[in-house]
């Protein structure tokens, strides 16, 4: 049976800008994570009727902890930002579908914005990585650089808006670039605003690499019930981020919808 | 403090609390059952079904307002066929009264599925003429007395023994008017409410948050509204279940007060998944509180000034 848990927030930092880093003591939540690209949903306070989904970062099940690295974006997640480390949290999960990643497999993984924290988790608990590639708007808003640099032998490659720091633009190039240079790739794991995933995916079928996505809609239940956060396939039916996702391959995806 | 019965009655329909939980909520059970076990609850509302299956509406979805939500799925669905075959049984296995919610385009599609759910044994047909996110039938039918009733004709015609109940919609001037139709018409019992038509609007970007533009509200918001219609629906004489913003004891006691047999819990199961088991146990304890030997002496129990 599924629990709703109170968890323990042991660390709270803010990253970037709007970046924040939460460490929770998991209560068994951990141990039950399938794979990198899960969510939490947790109530961010009684004036939010709906619960927050929020990607998990990093996990160990053998300390019993999670790391959430989330945007205080709107009135949820700026309660969530404003809790002291101390505090409980009601939290359900891990809900969703993760990323499939072979032990011994070699991937890509790209990130943009809010989408960077989830890719560390693949990062750290998913085969021999080849490399990252990671978006943001602005130098300013970098979060997770030293952890990446730590996890990905194949190294770090970075892309922002403004060209403030590394590539001028955005992660398409570099992607591109490093399926032309590194032959051999399992596959491109990727997280970000929806225009990147979906360049993203033009790049990777255009080189024949699989790929796989975790798209973002705005969610209601979190497990399946409520049908709100629907995202159209290529056969025309609507699929559910929070219960057949948030991770799909991208093949599947109707990215003209 | 007493021990209270929390056996009620809806239409000749045993339920073994009076919780239900609401269409378009809780799936088909399967998400929530993995939280408690289905047989705690005292009946369960399928997702609104139509005679064919239906993709639904573009998202947004969803939108998050002042203690409530607005809601445009638009009956996304399998169809009635294949709940049938194979949502249908997966629900049998709980010991909880089944009650399928229907939705059509025409009366005759409103027959052929009360026929085909008859005849595969649901305990309670709840026929939905008060969606407010379809073109087709939904809200047309909730709004015209006389379109309400030949729904409901056409319903108890085909539905055989299982006792039929209309969900009402608030979009209407006079709520009373529509229930008299559709109980001179035959229907065995009423459901109301059902969401309220809403927008909420993005200041920056100046788009509505949902795709469509407007959408149903639910929620604790809603609440005063469905006690007051419940309460005015109470003096056509039909058992009620009663929905809208319940989230505790206290709302749903506030709605059995005012008339109703049972109430549904809807969008709370969205914050809590085990929303449904507290408001049983709250009113529960209400009922033990007062005395009452049976859950059942708080309907229609309100002392109006």
């Amino acid at each position: 049976m599924r629990v709703e848990t109170q968890c323990k927030i042991l660390e709270l930092t803010q990253l970037s800008s709007g970046g924040w880093s939460m460490t929770l003591e998991s209560k068994g939540i951990a141990a039950q994570i399938s794979a990198p690209g899960q969510f939490l949903h947790i109530k961010c306070g009684d004036s939010q009727l709906l619960r927050r989904p929020i990607s998990i970062c990093n996990w160990s099940a053998q300390r019993d902890l999670i790391r959430i690295v989330f945007e205080a974006r709107g009135e949820g997640t700026r309660w969530l930002s404003q809790r002291q480390v101390g505090d409980s949290l009601d939290v359900l999960g891990p809900l969703g579908n993760g990323f499939s990643m072979k032990p011994d497999g070699k991937y890509l993984l790209v990130g943009g914005g809010i989408g960077v924290p989830p890719m560390l988790g693949c990062a750290v608990h998913g085969g021999s990585v080849c490399a990252a590639v990671l978006g943001f708007r602005s130098a300013q808003n970098t979060m997770l650089l030293e952890e990446f640099g730590q996890a990905c032998p194949g190294g770090v490659r970075l892309a922002t808006d403004n060209g403030s720091l590394g590539h001028h633009g955005f992660v398409d190039a570099l992607v591109r670039q490093e399926l032309s240079e590194h032959a051999g790739c399992d596959g491109v794991l990727a997280c970000g605003p929806k225009p990147m995933l979906k360049s993203v995916a033009a790049v990777c079928a255009e080189k024949g690499v699989p790929c796989q996505v975790s798209m973002e809609e705005r969610m209601g239940c979190g497990v399946g019930a409520c049908l709100v956060c629907a995202c159209k396939n290529t056969q025309g039916h609507y699929m559910h981020v929070c219960k057949d996702g948030p991770v799909f391959s991208a093949q599947e995806v109707d990215w003209n919808d | 403090m007493t021990n209270p019965s929390m056996a009620v009655d809806l239409a000749g329909v045993e339920l073994k609390n009076p919780v239900v939980v609401a269409s378009g909520t809780f799936g088909f059970g399967r998400e929530y059952g993995q939280f408690y076990d289905l047989s705690e609850l005292g009946g369960i509302c399928v997702k609104g079904l139509t005679a064919t299956s239906r993709e639904g509406n573009p998202p947004p979805r969803i939108a998050e307002t002042s203690m409530g939500i607005l809601n445009s799925v638009g009956l996304q669905n399998p169809g009635v066929d294949t709940f049938i075959q194979t949502e249908l049984p997966f629900l049998r296995r709980y010991d909880v009264k089944v009650i399928a919610n229907i939705s059509g385009n025409t009366p005759e599609e409103y027959g052929e599925m009360c026929q085909k759910l008859s005849d595969a044994g649901v305990d309670l047909i709840e026929v939905n003429i008060s969606c407010p996110n379809v073109k087709a039938g939904g809200l047309a039918y909730g709004t015209r007395p006389e379109l309400a009733a030949e729904v409901t004709c056409m319903a108890k015609a085909h539905a055989g023994k299982v006792p039929v109940m209309v969900k009402l919609s608030p979009n209407v001037t006079e709520i009373v008017e529509i229930a008299r139709a559709v109980a001179d018409a035959g229907a065995d019992a009423l459901s109301l409410i059902n969401t309220l038509r809403g927008m909420r609007i993005d200041v920056h970007s100046h788009r509505p948050i949902l795709k469509m533009n407007t959408g149903g509200l639910s929620g604790p918001a809603v609440l005063p509204i469905a006690v007051r219609m419940v309460w005015e629906v109470s003096s056509v004489g039909l058992p009620i279940l009663g929905m809208g913003g319940v989230s505790d004891g206290d709302s749903a006691a506030q709605l059995m007060l005012a008339g109703a047999s049972a109430v549904a819990v809807g969008t709370a199961c969205f914050a809590d998944p085990y929303a449904p088991i507290h408001v049983r146990d709250g009113l529960r304890e209400i009922a033990a509180r007062q005395g009452l030997s049976s859950v059942s002496q708080l309907t229609g129990a309100v002392r109006p000034w």
